[in-house]
């Protein structure tokens, strides 16, 4: 650990390089100090992102809508003048040797070395004879945390105002271990398996984005009034997580809880932590409080640094090509992926100029309420970007 | 609780409040709840969730009828540790019980006259699993050519209840999916403190407040909103086939749901339970004629 001048110093260059503050330590808020702070304390050495300079970033543009939602954030982030540049790859399906499915090799070098992802929504056709690109990106770079911040988007009205939380999801085992066995004809089981390894991992990760982001609580959901043992499991690593961060208020609260305290006021929420299945069905409850899954963000943290950040809705493949799309969702998980490379003022601007378009109303698309194309959205958000410089 | 089991079986009938399960006890302590219900086969649970009238709500004009399977799927409580930190924990699905709730759910719905049923899964996920369940609606379905069929992944489902809950009419769904969307429902409406919830078997029912909620943070301050457990026992009533008292009680407790004046604390009031249930008392005390009648 450095101490006093070094320390001090430490935290004005890393404020300088997120182009937060030019000189006076006034002007920053203390949310800014925390979040450095935040990140100097993590034990990992720091990523090549940090350094100034251009960053490359693998993007995966993905099918249907994909590629134009993509061209959009691009074109964004350009206006943005943000220091990403994009190395393009596609993700289809392929069998290697021995008959394995995985995805491209020249699409895995490219994340392997960039670390850093963004990716639009990829296609899985039915009976297609390979597992979903989705689970297959997961094993190739064993994303074990899904996080969905959902903050309430004020130009788009939901009856739900004032929503703020996280939700972590364990996504590697749990109920999506894809075990299964038909034990006699007509009794099936399926196996959820839960491990400390996986459970300490993510409640691991979920203290410190809490701690990273300045968010005061993490919310253990569970049913281990139910699933003693596997909840249970999952319980004692959030608890052991909770007491190496004591700077953060930890609480458990059972599923049904959640879910009923959730729709009545979810501003009582901040971060939630939980195995997958229910982090599958909480995600998406959220996403509908804040208006669904064409305007949230989503990302995905990996073991070895690895963090791909990506839009969940659907290829839309009825719009695609029709210059319909909204892109917002893709455009907040790349804000969000601007925020995991410490680069906050870009995120900010970006984020700002996106939620200003919308709350303007002039200039939306169809989904959002509006009749304009998907670029004159876009270019809208450019013009507000430009003039935030 | 083997005698209260032993009591349920000679009356047939129960009115029962939650019984807390402290987590934190070894697996061998099952959840006292889970036992009654799976002792009894109590196989079908049934909430009702309606918008009231008198109460301010996000979303209006919902009534859904959730028909939840209520011994198997991720209740089984089968679990084991294989490996040291490597837990398992099964889910069970059987043809039988999956066969048997479906046939439930339609029955219900023809007889209340709902025109349309939809299974609740993650078949796209658990494919044997919930697969099978799916399946066994299906067959079901097509024995009631009158009513709509149509199937929802869970997670659309709750994507879907907090956007436009006005969507669903009857659905039917196994154990967990049904723990989760019945709090859904619950909070949709107006919170745990309004709706009741039915267990039935074949032979034996037993009615408690839908989200089974101790309440221990509220217990003994008088501030608990009796609502739920009383319509539950008006559940009750019904099906011992009391229906004149059941009007008479349910349209006492609608009648006071209607006095903001006396709302609970859950519903953003301050009036007691002592109360509420005072109100109760007297609209039906002032129902005089109609109860020499019954």
């Amino acid at each position: 650990m450095m101490a006093g001048k070094a320390w001090r110093s430490a935290i004005l260059n890393l404020l300088r390089q997120w182009g937060l503050s030019g000189n006076a330590k006034d002007k920053l808020k203390a949310q800014e100090v925390s979040q450095v702070v935040g990140v100097l304390m993590r034990e990992t050495p720091q990523p090549r992102t940090f350094i100034r300079g251009m960053q490359t970033v693998t993007l995966i543009p993905g099918d249907g809508i994909g590629p134009e939602i993509s061209s959009a954030v691009m074109k964004i982030f350009e206006a943005a003048k943000a220091p990403i540049q994009w190395e393009e790859r596609n993700v289809t399906a392929i069998q290697g040797p021995g008959g394995k499915w995985m995805i491209p090799p020249d699409a895995k070098e490219s994340m392997d070395r960039n670390k850093i992802g963004l990716k639009g929504p990829l296609k899985t056709p039915i009976a297609a004879g390979h597992p979903s690109m989705n689970l297959l990106l997961r094993k190739t770079f064993d994303l074990y945390a899904n996080v969905r911040p959902c903050v309430s988007i004020e130009g788009y009205k939901t009856p739900y105002t004032d929503v703020n939380l996280v939700t972590i999801r364990e996504n590697t085992e749990g109920e999506y271990s894809g075990i299964e066995h038909v034990i006699v004809d007509g009794v099936v089981q399926s196996i959820k398996l839960i491990t400390e390894q996986a459970s300490e991992r993510i409640a691991d990760y979920a203290f410190e984005y809490a701690r990273n982001n300045q968010r005061a609580s993490v919310i253990a959901v569970h049913k281990a009034n139910i699933m003693r043992m596997s909840d249970g499991l999952f319980l004692r690593k959030c608890r052991e997580a909770a007491e190496k961060h004591k700077d953060v208020k930890f609480t458990e609260m059972y599923l049904d809880t959640v879910c009923l305290n959730m729709v009545q006021d979810p501003t009582q929420f901040d971060v939630l932590v939980m195995p997958n299945l229910y982090g599958d069905i909480l995600s998406d409850l959220c996403a509908g409080l804040i208006g669904g899954l064409g305007v949230t963000p989503s990302g995905n943290i990996g073991a070895n640094g690895v963090a791909i950040f990506e839009s969940v809705h659907g290829t839309a493949p009825d719009i695609a090509g029709k210059d319909m799309a909204n892109p917002t969702a893709l455009l907040l998980s790349a804000v969000m992926m601007l925020r995991h490379m410490g680069l906050h003022g870009h995120a900010k601007n970006i984020e700002t100029a996106c939620f200003d378009t919308i709350r303007d109303k002039k200039v939306l698309t169809k989904d959002l309420g509006g009749n304009s194309k998907c670029s004159e959205f876009t270019d809208a958000i450019c013009q507000r970007v430009r003039d935030l410089e | 609780m083997n005698n209260a089991i032993t009591a349920i079986r000679r009356n047939g009938v129960a009115l029962k409040g939650n019984i807390e399960t402290k987590h934190t006890l070894p697996p061998s302590v099952k959840s006292r709840n889970n036992v009654l219900r799976t002792s009894l086969d109590l196989f079908a649970n049934v909430m009702h969730c309606q918008s009231l009238p008198g109460v301010q709500t996000r979303h209006k004009n919902i009534d859904i009828m959730i028909i939840r399977e209520n011994t198997e799927g991720e209740y089984s409580s089968l679990e084991h540790e294989s490996v040291s930190g490597v837990v398992e924990c099964l889910k069970i699905i059987t043809r039988n019980n999956s066969l048997r709730i479906a046939d439930y759910a339609f029955r219900l719905a023809r007889e209340q006259g709902r025109q349309r049923v939809t299974a609740v899964h993650k078949a796209n996920i658990m494919k044997l699993g919930d697969g099978l369940f799916l399946q066994c609606c299906r067959e079901v379905a097509s024995g009631y050519p009158d009513i709509t069929f149509d199937s929802m992944i869970v997670d659309n489902t709750t994507m879907q209840l907090v956007s436009k809950p006005q969507q669903f009419d009857v659905m039917v769904m196994p154990n967990l999916y049904g723990n989760v969307v019945s709090n859904v429902c619950a909070g949709l409406v107006g919170g745990p403190g309004l709706v009741p919830g039915a267990n039935y078997g074949q032979v034996y029912a037993v009615f408690e407040t839908a989200t089974r909620n101790t309440g221990k943070s509220i217990a003994d301050r008088n501030i608990a909103n009796p609502t739920a457990m009383l319509l539950a026992s008006c559940m009750m009533l019904d099906h011992l086939k009391l229906n004149g008292y059941a009007s008479l009680i349910r349209n006492a407790v609608l009648t006071t749901m209607n006095e903001t004046r006396l709302h609970t604390a859950d519903l953003g009031g301050q009036g007691t339970t002592s109360e509420v249930v005072q109100s109760v008392m007297r609209v039906i005390q002032s129902k005089g004629q109609l109860i020499s009648e019954l």
